[in-house]
């Protein structure tokens, strides 16, 4: 029996973080539902952004980085195929860097942190798209998408400051 | 209140970059020609002026190449998002259609096509 209470807090934080994939998941399938209304690549609501900036102000940076990573992963599984991966992977995993370091700054507001998640977001699937394609010819995708970006990065962040504001603290302690 | 300056500032710069890059990158010129390139391989290329309808054997599946009134779209197509069928016309040099899942991208360009490919030594 050596620290049992910490054992049970980070048993306690798994099943948190587990939540947080799982509502992740959801969000990814139910946004997989909506037909994309920009006819663009990519463009997306970005929903499950909610639950990452979920988890970067209510747990840290790691899992923020973690659940968007496995949600990645088991949309990929479940839905998707391997490209589909590498097009989200590209996307999330630079939204998410972005969104630590303005975050760790302590200088920004939830949702400028999120509008510039959502620029970078679309900007690492335009790189993508870019390898994949084996184009550089995405300029005017990359104009509109940096837009589109800055507009559901601020409608995600107005949703991630509620969802923050109102879960207790105590939930992910 | 100094937090509420560095949003704005931050913002205002991403608003800015944007605005370059559309100065930049948005395309103005019209076209003359569609390129199609499957997997970055060039397959064919087509005048803007022409009026036809052909199918594109893409990576795993086909899109439909309908090039009318000097614009180009892909009308018809069996990939799993219909994107590139929603993105409409094109017209202007430098725009492009992109259906990801099939690895097609049909592009607008400025030099007169060349010969058909088929006709072309190598
Ligand atoms: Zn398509």
């Amino acid at each position: 029996m050596k620290q049992p209470a910490k054992n049970r807090f980070s048993a306690k934080k798994a099943a948190r973080f587990g939540l947080l994939v799982a509502l992740a998941l959801i969000f990814s399938y139910a946004e997989s539902q909506i037909p994309p209304f920009f006819a663009v690549p990519g463009m997306k609501i970005g929903l499950t952004n909610v639950v990452v900036l979920t988890a970067l102000y209510k747990m840290g940076s790691g899992p923020a980085m973690g659940v968007n990573l496995l949600r990645i992963f088991l949309v990929g599984l479940l839905f998707g195929n391997p490209f589909s991966v590498v097009y989200s992977l590209s996307g999330g995993m630079l939204s998410t860097v972005v969104m630590i370091l303005l975050r760790k700054s302590g200088r920004f507001r939830l949702i400028t942190v999120s509008v510039a998640g959502g620029v970078f977001h679309n900007v690492g699937q335009i790189a993508a798209a870019a390898v994949i394609m084996q184009t550089a010819q995405l300029g005017w995708y990359m104009v509109v998408l940096w837009f589109t970006g800055m507009l559901t990065g601020a409608l995600i962040g107005v949703l991630g400051y509620e969802m923050v504001r109102r879960l207790p603290d105590a939930l992910f302690e | 209140m100094k937090k509420r300056g560095m949003d704005v500032l931050l913002v205002a710069a991403l608003v800015l970059a944007g605005v370059g890059m559309a100065v930049l990158l948005w395309p103005r010129e019209p076209g003359e020609a569609v390129q199609v390139r499957v997997d970055g391989t060039v397959t064919a290329e087509y005048p803007l002026s022409a009026s036809l309808r052909t199918r594109i054997e893409g990576v795993g599946g086909y899109n439909e190449l309908v090039i009318e009134d000097g614009s180009a779209r892909l009308e018809e197509a069996d990939c799993p998002d219909r994107i590139c069928v929603r993105t409409g016309r094109i017209r202007q040099k430098g725009q492009s259609i992109i259906c990801l899942p099939h690895k097609v991208v049909i592009e607008i360009v400025g030099a007169a096509p060349s010969p058909a490919p088929d006709v072309t030594g190598r």
